[in-house]
C-alpha cells in the first residue's frame, strides 16, 4: 500500500499555501508534516481527508485493501476537533462511532484501556479534561479500522505518558501495515519516519 | 445509519436538545390567537387549520439551523463526510432529518389537535389539520436541510435560513391549509391537495438530501 502525492498545491482563501509537494508514504512508514503556523499543515491533512479540494497536482492511495475503496474511504482524520458529543458518554460517543464506520480490532472496552480511561466509559464526554477528550478520540481510531492516519497535532494537550502510550499505539499501527501521516510542532517519538517541512507562509 | 438515528434522536432528547422549544413557540403562538382576534367563536372556527399551520411551519423552522452546525462545530461534520463511500451523503442526511422530525416537529403534530380545541374547531377539522401536518411538515424539515446546510458555516445563520427557506415552504402550506378546509367545507376537495401535499413531501424527500449533500460538500473549509 503506499499514499503517493505529485506535484500537490493547496491553498486556503485563494492564497497558495504549497506547491510542487512531491511525497509517497508506504505500509508502516510515517510522514510527519512539520512546518510554522500558517503553512498549510492543516490544509494538507484535510486535502488528503478529501475535505478539502487540491489546487494542483495528483493524490492517490495504491493497493489499498479492498474493503477500503478510495483515500477518504481508507482513512482516519483526528482533527482539532474531537467529534464528541458532549451530552452523550464516552460509551456512547465511542459506540456511535464504531457502528457507523464500521467495527475494528478493538472492543470499546479495549480501546479505553489502552488510552488508560478503562473506568470512565459511563461519563458523558463533557466531564472529561482536554487530555482526557483527547485521548478519547484517540480511542475512536481504535474502534474502526483504517490502514491510514490522518493526524493534526494528536499530542495537543497530553500529559507525558499519555504521549508514550500514543506513541506506542501508533508504532502497532505503523508495525501492522499501516500508514501515518501526522501534522506536528513536537516529535512524536516514531524513528525512521520521514518529515516533509512546509516553509513559511509568505 | 441505525447508529445515527439514535444518536441524533438521544441528543434532541437529552438537556439542551432544543426539543421544547419547538413546541412551546406552537403552544404560545396558538394561545394568543383567540386574545388576539376576539371572542369570535365562529370566526376562530374558521381560521383555525390556517392558524395551526402557520404557527407549526414557524415552530418547524425554529431548530432547523442547527441541524448540521452542532455536528460541524464538533468536528463530527467531517468525519460524516468523509465516510461518503460507506454511507452515501446523502443518506446520512435523509437520516439526520428523520430524527430531527421525529424529535422536534412531530410533538407539534401530536400537540396540534389539543390546540385545535382553543380554536374551536370542530373535530373533522382537527383532524384533517392533524393528518395534513403529520404529511405536511416532512417536506419543511427536507426543505429546511438545504437552507442550514447552505448557511452550516455561518455562526449566526439562523434567521438567514429561515428566510431562504421560508419561499419554498409556501406550496406546503398553502396545499396543507387547503386540505385542512376541504375535510369539512362541501364544496372544496380534500383528496386533491392532500396528495399533492404527499407528492412534495415525497418530492423532497429525495431533492432535498441531495441538495444539502452538495451543499454541505462545497462548504468544507
Amino acid at each position: 500500500m503506499r499514499l503517493i502525492a505529485e506535484n500537490l498545491g493547496g491553498e486556503r482563501g485563494g492564497e497558495l499555501l504549497f506547491s510542487g509537494l512531491h511525497f509517497a508514504v508506504s505500509s508502516g512508514e510515517a510522514l510527519m508534516v512539520t512546518g510554522p503556523n500558517g503553512s498549510g499543515k492543516s490544509t494538507l491533512l484535510r486535502i488528503i481527508a478529501g475535505l478539502l479540494v487540491q489546487a494542483e497536482g495528483m493524490l492517490r492511495l495504491e493497493g489499498a485493501p479492498a474493503a477500503f475503496e478510495g483515500l477518504a474511504a481508507a482513512a482516519h482524520y483526528l482533527g482539532h476537533l474531537n467529534a464528541m458529543k458532549p451530552v452523550l458518554s464516552v460509551d456512547e460517543n465511542l459506540h456511535f462511532w464504531q457502528s457507523f464506520n464500521g467495527r475494528g480490532q478493538y472492543s470499546i472496552a479495549e480501546a479505553l484501556e489502552h488510552v488508560s480511561l478503562g473506568e470512565i466509559g459511563h461519563l458523558p464526554f463533557g466531564y472529561l479534561s482536554t487530555g482526557q477528550k483527547r485521548r478519547v478520540s484517540i480511542a475512536r481510531l481504535l474502534v474502526s479500522e483504517r490502514p491510514v492516519w490522518l493526524l493534526d497535532e494528536p499530542t495537543a494537550g497530553l500529559d507525558k505518558a499519555s504521549e508514550t502510550q500514543f506513541t506506542g499505539l501508533m508504532r502497532g499501527h505503523l508495525t501492522s501495515g499501516g500508514i501515518i501521516v501526522a501534522a506536528t510542532h513536537l516529535p512524536l517519538g516514531l524513528e525512521g519516519s520521514k518529515e516533509l517541512a512546509l516553509g513559511a507562509a509568505s | 445509519m441505525g447508529a445515527l438515528f439514535l444518536r441524533d434522536v438521544r441528543l434532541g432528547l437529552r438537556a439542551g436538545g432544543g426539543a421544547l422549544v419547538g413546541i412551546l413557540f406552537f403552544l404560545a403562538v396558538i394561545a394568543v390567537v383567540p386574545f388576539g382576534v376576539g371572542p369570535d367563536l365562529k370566526l376562530l372556527a374558521r381560521i383555525g387549520a390556517a392558524m395551526l399551520w402557520i404557527g407549526a411551519l414557524l415552530a418547524t423552522l425554529l431548530g432547523l439551523d442547527r441541524l448540521f452546525q452542532a455536528d460541524r462545530d464538533d468536528g463530527s461534520l467531517d468525519l460524516l463526510i468523509m465516510a461518503s463511500d460507506r454511507h452515501m451523503l446523502a443518506l446520512t442526511i435523509l437520516v439526520k432529518c428523520l430524527a430531527h422530525w421525529i424529535v422536534s416537529v412531530l410533538p407539534l403534530v401530536i400537540a396540534s389537535p389539543l390546540l385545535g380545541l382553543f380554536m374551536n374547531m370542530e373535530a373533522a377539522a382537527i383532524g384533517a389539520t392533524a393528518l395534513t401536518l403529520l404529511v405536511g411538515t416532512p417536506a419543511i424539515t427536507l426543505i429546511g436541510a438545504v437552507g442550514a446546510a447552505v448557511a452550516v458555516s455561518l455562526p449566526r445563520g439562523g434567521l438567514l435560513v429561515s428566510v431562504i427557506i421560508l419561499p419554498l415552504t409556501i406550496p406546503v402550506l398553502i396545499f396543507g391549509v387547503s386540505a385542512s378546509y376541504g375535510a369539512v367545507e362541501d364544496p372544496a376537495p380534500f383528496l386533491a391537495p392532500f396528495l399533492i401535499l404527499a407528492a412534495i413531501t415525497l418530492f423532497f424527500a429525495v431533492l432535498g438530501p441531495i441538495a444539502a449533500a452538495a451543499a454541505l460538500r462545497s462548504s468544507a473549509d
